[in-house]
């Protein structure tokens, strides 16, 4: 299934270009795809190994502002910012998910939230290095006189790193790392009993899950040329989460599929925008009551049973 | 010995679950710990496997003090063991229940595990194998495949002391493995652990069922209200008459 | 003491009056249920912002605050019929996204019924400050303060000497034995939902002559209000109102003496620091899992 999927999205990837006809239908696709490449990382904390976190757009935030504060502000060259803005903040969410991630459900739900709008209060306070609430210009990715820019080439490049994400979360979720994660899940209690160490698989699953929003976060910064606090809001948590469990806890393909409708979603209701967050709220309440285990789990079981059907 | 607690006591606020338990188990033999509702046999358990951390007392395993380790570190110390009320891992296959059990045997790194060398694929398909062999053992193998939450009560129990061999302990805690099964099931378990036994895994069995107790234990300890009534072997036990009143006394009525 | 230093306890325990109210109401909840209700700060919004409408369109002040309470505990009481209810057996997460799916909602629907700008409320005795010490009082502070004791002695008697109020106890003890007493869980939640709103729509309308209310306000007291049930023990209520006016006297103080552009910040600190350090929160206690 893995691999099959894999080729499909590869496929995706690859074909989506005849159907974007101009620089908009572009923009909006590498949006989902930046928005994607978060939610399969998220997914790793959140649908396996069973930990909520609220607060991810702060790692999304931090990366996008440690990279563009890096390179406007130091005069780094832009991929060695993004590089050591995912391994800075990597490093970050190692030091704190050490504490928190001792923490259990409603807990742990409280502990993220609260760093994630201390990470977005900084940024939008310290307006010296990060340009405050109005946002900081950041300049291109590229190496001396070559930048990369235009939407077209942005695609690809946030395509392959998107393959390249799914290919290693998919990796790593069929090694004996994912099954410890999915282990703990299942029972903590059950886990350690056969050897888990809970503390080092979670924090394993957060610090993963924080690098990925970090990369997309610095993607995001250099890509827009421009960046706000906004994306490091609670708001910006919760349609993260929002995405993941959407489109289906524990499924990586799901978690591409919400971040690729739940994105795409008010783009096609800009004529709605007055309703975008009531349609918003509703979206998140009726898939919940209706499918809780998200979109493409709830496909897969369904499509599963037609199949057992003729036979 | 192959493993000995000292003077082990806990309480629960003001319930003394264990108090002052002393067990010495001998490599090779079925320990059996028996006694009424509450007596203290599943907290004895979850002492001895680092669940709880006793009040007082020490563990000693092999040669090793491993009083105050964590749980995982118990495991990979050799110490295994099922639930009483199922911890089944119901969010994946049969046979990755049983995959999983084998962490300490497989565990990789994170870089390998995320880029999947082929050392590793070989590895997990070894993995694979062996987790297939041990739902044999356990006569699950027709489930392998299926999702675990549509096993039926007494596969489940089947399937915990599959995972635990995973782990390949030296020492297996089996908490009530028979409870809630019918009698042709619990023979199959009765047939399970001599067969456990024989593999020269040690076993520390609680279980309700006295037949069954005093067909495969080697050694019965008796507790009732956290304390040791009575400990030696299960024709004497049997005999005595403090555990006659106490236990049999209290499953009469 | 200072003026000024009593000028900010003065503010810090009216902001932690206010968080005191709005997390009793997600202790309510949580005993009920094991919900906990991320719409609850809406309710807070829904009551400011309804009574200021109340207000607008000529209905008396006391008329006006009566019909907000109202029509939040309306809210409150679809939110569990409609939402809360059907996903009953759901895990924390989805539970979770479900009441931030509502919050979400409500929000919209406030900017959409009423607008997105800032509202205030007539004060409810004039606004002519006290002065104490060199320190000033306003007259809605007493009104806040005064209020919300009225409201906690009420839920006291109601938990304590009503039957439905200790029947919604023995629910949050023990499901089941509940249900064998005769208890009907379902009544029990729908009046916890209620009565939770109703607490928010009163902190909302108390708070709104002092700090006004727009349609986004709900966010930010409702985290609050959640970080005070916390501090204070998930699910007691003693421990929500010593954790509300802790962390509004943090809240002041800081904003006071440290950095105003971080008041928001305070308190998510304190609580990450007590949930690391204290894991228990000041009052409460957790079981040990059981297996
Ligand atoms: N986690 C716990 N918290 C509080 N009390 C407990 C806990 N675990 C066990 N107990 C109490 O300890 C005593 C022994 O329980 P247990 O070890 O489960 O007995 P058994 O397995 O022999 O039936 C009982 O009184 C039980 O209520
Ligand atoms: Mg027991």
């Amino acid at each position: 299934m893995s691999r099959k999927g894999f080729a499909v999205l590869a496929l995706v990837v690859a074909l989506l270009p005849l159907a974007l006809t101009n620089n908009y239908t572009y923009e909006v696709a590498i949006v989902v795809g930046l928005n994607a490449i978060v939610c399969v990382g998220l997914n790793l904390l959140i649908g396996y190994a069973g930990q909520i976190s609220l607060g991810h757009a702060g790692f999304f935030g931090l990366g996008a502002y440690g990279s563009a504060i890096l390179a406007a502000r130091y005069g780094w060259p832009p991929f060695a910012a993004l590089a050591s803005a995912v391994a800075g903040v990597s490093f970050i969410a190692w030091v704190i998910g050490k504490p928190v991630l001792r923490l259990k459900g409603h807990y742990l739900a409280m502990a993220t939230l609260g760093l994630g709008i201390i990470v977005a209060v900084v940024l939008a306070t310290e307006d010296q290095i990060t340009g405050g609430p109005d946002g900081m210009a950041v300049p291109p990715l590229g190496v001396a006189s070559f930048v990369l820019q235009g939407e077209k080439l942005w695609y690809w490049i946030v395509g392959a790193v998107l393959l390249a994400t799914v290919w290693l979360a998919l990796n790593i979720i069929d090694s004996p790392h994912g099954r410890a994660w999915r282990a703990l899940h299942g029972s903590e209690v059950a886990a350690g009993a056969i050897g888990i160490d809970p503390a080092r698989h979670k924090l394993t699953a957060f610090v993963l899950s924080a690098a990925s929003a970090a990369l997309a976060g610095a993607l995001t910064a250099h890509y827009s040329g421009f960046i706000t606090p906004a994306k490091a809001s609670f708001l910006h948590s919760i349609e993260l989460v929002t995405m993941v469990v959407f489109g289906g806890m524990a499924s990586t393909f799901g978690a591409v599929v919400g971040a690729a409708i739940l994105t795409t979603l008010p783009q096609l209701l800009t004529a709605l925008k007055e309703y975008e967050m009531v349609t918003l709220g509703a979206v998140m309440m009726l898939t919940m009551i209706f499918m809780p285990q998200g979109l493409v789990p709830t496909l897969e079981k369904a499509l599963a049973a037609a199949r057992r059907k003729p036979e | 010995m192959l493993l000995r607690a000292e003077n082990l006591s806990k309480r629960f606020g003001g319930v003394a679950a264990v108090q002052a338990v002393e067990l010495a188990v001998e490599s090779g033999t079925v320990h059996s710990i028996i006694g009424p509702n509450g007596a203290g046999k599943t907290t004895l358990l979850n002492l001895l496997c680092g669940i709880y951390e006793p009040d007082a007392g020490k563990i000693v395993f092999g040669e090793e003090d491993v009083t105050g380790y964590p749980p995982h570190e118990f495991a990979s110390a050799g110490i295994g063991r099922t639930f009483q009320n199922l911890q089944i891992f119901f969010n994946m296959s049969v046979l990755e229940n049983v995959m999983a059990g084998g962490w300490l045997h497989e565990a990789c790194g994170l870089a390998a595990a995320l880029l999947r060398p082929p050392g590793l694929a070989r590895a997990e398909r070894r993995a694979r194998t062996e987790a297939g062999e041990l739902l044999t053992f356990v006569g699950l193998e027709r489930w392998a495949g299926s999702p675990s939450d549509g096993l039926p009560y007494g596969a489940l129990k089947r399937l915990e002391i599959a995972r635990a061999l995973a782990a390949r302990p030296k020492l297996l805690l089996l908490d009530e493995p028979a409870a809630g099964l019918n009698p042709t099931e619990t023979r199959e378990i009765d047939q399970l652990i001599r067969r456990i036994a024989e593999r020269g895994i040690t076993v520390v069995l609680v279980e309700h069922n006295m037949k069954l107790v005093m067909e495969v234990s080697q050694r019965v300890l008796v507790l009732d209200h956290g304390r040791k009534l009575a400990e030696g072997e299960p024709a004497a036990v049997s005999q005595d008459p403090q555990v006659i009143e106490a236990y049999l006394g209290v499953e009469a009525c | 003491m200072s003026a000024e230093l009593v000028q900010f306890l003065l503010a810090g325990i009216t902001l932690g009056a206010i968080y005191a109210l709005v997390a009793l109401g997600f202790a309510i909840i949580y005993n009920a249920s094991h919900v906990i209700n991320f719409a609850q700060g809406e309710f807070v919004m829904i009551g400011g912002m309804a009574a200021t409408a109340f207000v607008d369109s000529g209905l008396p002040l006391p008329l006006a605050a009566a019909a907000a309470v109202a029509a939040a505990t309306l809210v409150g009481l679809a939110l569990e019929k409609l939402a809360v209810e059907p996903a009953r057996n759901a895990s924390v997460v989805t539970l979770i996204i479900i009441t931030i799916g509502a919050s979400i909602l409500l929000r919209g629907l406030a900017s959409l019924v009423w607008d997105k700008k800032i509202h205030s409320l007539p004060a409810f005795t004039g606004d002519k400050p006290i002065a104490i010490g060199g320190a000033t009082l306003l007259p809605q502070t007493l009104w806040v303060l005064g209020a919300t004791v009225v409201a906690v002695a009420a839920l006291w008697w109601f938990f304590n000497r009503t039957l439905t109020g200790k029947a919604i106890l023995a629910v949050s003890h023990n499901h089941l034995a509940a249900r064998l007493m005769g208890i009907s869980v379902r009544r029990v939640l729908m009046v916890s939902f209620g009565l939770s709103a109703a607490l928010g729509a009163l902190a909302g309308i108390l708070i709104a002559p002092i700090s006004f209310t727009s349609w986004d306000i709900g966010v930010m007291l409702g985290l609050k209000g959640f970080a005070a049930a916390i501090l204070g023990g998930l699910g007691s209520g003693p421990g929500a109102i010593a954790g509300g006016l802790a962390l509004g006297l943090i809240e002041a103080l800081g904003a006071g003496y440290l950095s105003s552009a971080y008041k928001d910040v305070f308190a998510f600190v304190i609580i990450l620091g007590a949930l690391v350090f204290l894991p228990n929160g000041l009052a409460g206690r957790r079981a040990a899992e059981r297996v």
